[in-house]
């Protein structure tokens, strides 16, 4: 089963990381389905199909989709900037990409809330242009934004400073346009980065609560999270009732995670054929 | 063969590498005379205060000295997080509800623990009113000034605060008040109130940040020793109304039995709420606030308590059947919202 391996190790390697993961991940995570076993189908169905738990559901993929997209068109440019020029401030910029993954969740939140409010220095110039920001899904979109910045940014950065140029050189040597370059060539072999950039903002908007509720505004059927209901349930003291919306919103990303796994993986299969 | 052993190998190493972090140190036993009060949000500035005449109180009747350490938190996570084992020596909750499930889920006391103290177990109470912006520029003198249109309305999300529980049952009461006891007529009343608010932020604290940093919605619903808080720092801001009827909130304490037993603090636990009702704890809390249950404190107390017709949670048939009727999965909150 097992051919000899170059490396040494790796019954101590495996054992490791076999015991790591089911710790810190499968326990948790079997913890989380078990508690909703043994509810009843219509519990289970009122559970995850009525109304309102549908419109959260709707909103919290929507939203979070919608968040990721942003992040890896912002998040690529701002690792090309990064990655291609030297300027004052460079590493500074560089250390305030990654200030969202540090800040505690609630800080963000009420940031966010205090400056897109209906009277906050941003919010109050918006709201003259007839946009609102806070209390609307726009809002959450623009959290989840920012909490899943970081992650784009730092999977693409390192693969566009070991881009090869002298693919591009050779192209423009052969008469490319620089848009077709950055078309045919650049943009083809940072695709599997961008979408492990994706996926990892995805993943972290699909289960973001701190920074969101500050400025959803909660409100049933319109503003209201999948995180928020599952927090609902729990303050319920329905267990159960959390415990199948959480699978749910598990298997769902966990699904989501392994399709955008597959591309990636033909994306550099084709690359490396090509 | 040797694909055997090497999966013995894994599994070996995967079991001691288990085994080491499961031998990961303890840490040393609890001092006795620690004692460790669970209460909700806003009481925190509250205990602080208490917490340190009960050590001089405690000192002086026992000469031994007590170290108090507080949590605070929301209501029901607080209650939470005690059924999963946060080892509370009394909780001072927001609700009897969260107590009564602390009762009934962990069996950390006994399902009459409400009979114990004085006054439903609850020393100090408040009530709720509104807090509006100076010069009351909507007018609104009363619960019938919420539903009216054009009125911004915030207050909590009752479903994740006890704060708003209270909230939405001193509307719902106001509503039963005025439209002769019809509950139909409460339904539309509270469903009237909710429709004019534009944000259920999830714990009385952030209800009050909204209104007063935000300067989003005309009335806040609050208890009024948040509305007091709120005026005392903003001063000159905001104005305190008080509705005509409204509700009496008890906030209640209790012994947690089985967690004192364990660490041998049952006597200095019991004397922490038994001396709650005495004059200068109760003249703190009317210092921060509170309505103190001593009718001689109360008249002294420099903070002005304007009488209001007040009702009790009895109203609703208590705690249990309230949270069922009310805010459970599906009941009277959430159909209001299944309504639009």
């Amino acid at each position: 089963m097992f051919a000899r391996d170059a490396v040494p190790g790796r019954a101590l390697a495996l054992g490791t990381t076999l015991t790591l993961v089911t710790l810190c991940v499968l326990i948790p995570l079997a913890t989380v389905a078990a508690s909703a076993v043994g509810m009843s189908g219509a519990d289970l169905a009122r559970a995850l199909l009525s109304p309102r738990a549908l419109a959260a559901f709707r909103l919290t993929f929507g939203a979070s989709l919608a968040a990721a997209a942003v992040d890896v068109v912002a998040g690529t440019w701002v690792a090309w900037i990064l990655v291609s020029f030297r300027f004052a401030g460079r590493t500074l910029l560089d250390a305030v990409v990654d200030i969202p993954l540090a800040l505690p969740t609630a800080v963000t939140g009420i940031a966010f809330a205090t400056l897109y409010g209906p009277n906050g220095p941003l919010g109050a110039i918006l709201l003259a242009h007839g946009i609102h920001v806070a209390y609307t899904p726009l809002g959450i979109g623009l959290a989840l934004a920012f909490v899943g910045f970081p992650f784009a940014v730092r999977t693409v950065g390192p693969v566009l400073a070991a881009l090869p140029r002298e693919l591009d050189e050779a192209a423009a040597s052969l008469g490319a346009g620089r848009l077709a370059r950055i078309a045919r060539i650049t943009l083809p072999m940072l695709a599997p980065a961008m979408l492990a950039g994706f996926a990892l903002a995805l993943a972290r908007a699909l289960g973001e609560y701190g920074s969101v509720v500050f400025i959803s505004g909660n409100m049933p059927m319109r503003t209201e999270i999948v995180p928020l209901l599952i927090m609902t349930r729990l303050q319920e003291f329905d267990d159960r009732g959390a415990a199948a919306i959480a699978t749910v919103l598990l298997l769902a990303s966990f699904g989501l995670l392994l399709a955008i796994g597959a591309i990636e993986r033909r994306l550099i299969v084709t690359r490396v054929r090509a | 063969m040797s694909g055997h052993r090497r999966r013995a190998h894994i599994l070996a190493f995967a079991l001691l590498f288990g085994a080491a972090l499961g031998l990961a140190p303890q840490p040393g036993r609890a001092d006795p005379q620690t004692l460790l009060n669970v209460s909700y949000d806003p009481t925190r500035e509250l205990y602080s205060a208490y917490n340190a005449i009960f050590v001089k109180h405690w000192l002086e009747t026992t000469h031994q000295t007590v170290v108090v350490n507080q949590s605070h938190g929301g209501s029901g996570s607080q209650a939470r997080a005690v059924i999963q084992g946060l080892d509370a020596d009394v909780v001072t909750l927001a609700l009897a509800y969260d107590i009564d499930v602390i009762a009934e889920q962990a069996h950390l006391l006994p399902p009459d623990w409400q009979k114990r103290y004085p006054d439903n177990s609850s020393p100090y109470t408040s009530t709720v009113v509104f807090l509006v912006r100076k010069g009351n520029p909507k007018q609104i003198e009363g619960w019938k000034d919420l539903a009216r249109d054009g009125v911004s309305v915030i207050t909590a999300n009752p479903k994740t605060s006890g704060g708003a529980r209270w909230n939405f049952l001193a509307a719902y009461d106001y509503g039963l008040r005025s439209g002769h006891n019809d509950d139909a007529k409460a339904r539309a009343y509270v469903a009237a109130v909710y429709k004019n608010v534009p944000v259920l932020d999830t714990g009385s604290r952030g209800a009050t940040t909204t209104f007063v940093d935000r300067g989003l919605g005309d009335v806040l619903i609050t208890w009024e020793n948040e509305a007091f808080l709120s005026e005392k720092e903003h001063p000159g801001q905001f104005e305190t109304i008080y509705p005509k009827t409204s509700i009496l909130a008890e906030p209640p304490v209790a012994v947690v039995d089985v967690n004192v037993k364990k660490h041998g603090t049952e006597r200095v636990a019991d004397e922490y709420l038994r001396y709650l009702y005495s004059v200068p704890a109760q003249k703190l809390a009317c210092q921060f606030g509170y309505r103190p249950r001593t009718i001689s404190v109360l008249a002294s107390c420099a903070t002005h308590f304007p009488t209001i017709d007040l009702r009790t949670i009895a109203t609703f048939g208590g705690w249990q059947a309230a949270q069922r009727r009310f805010f459970s999965d599906g009941g009277v909150f959430d159909q209001i919202y299944q309504a639009h």
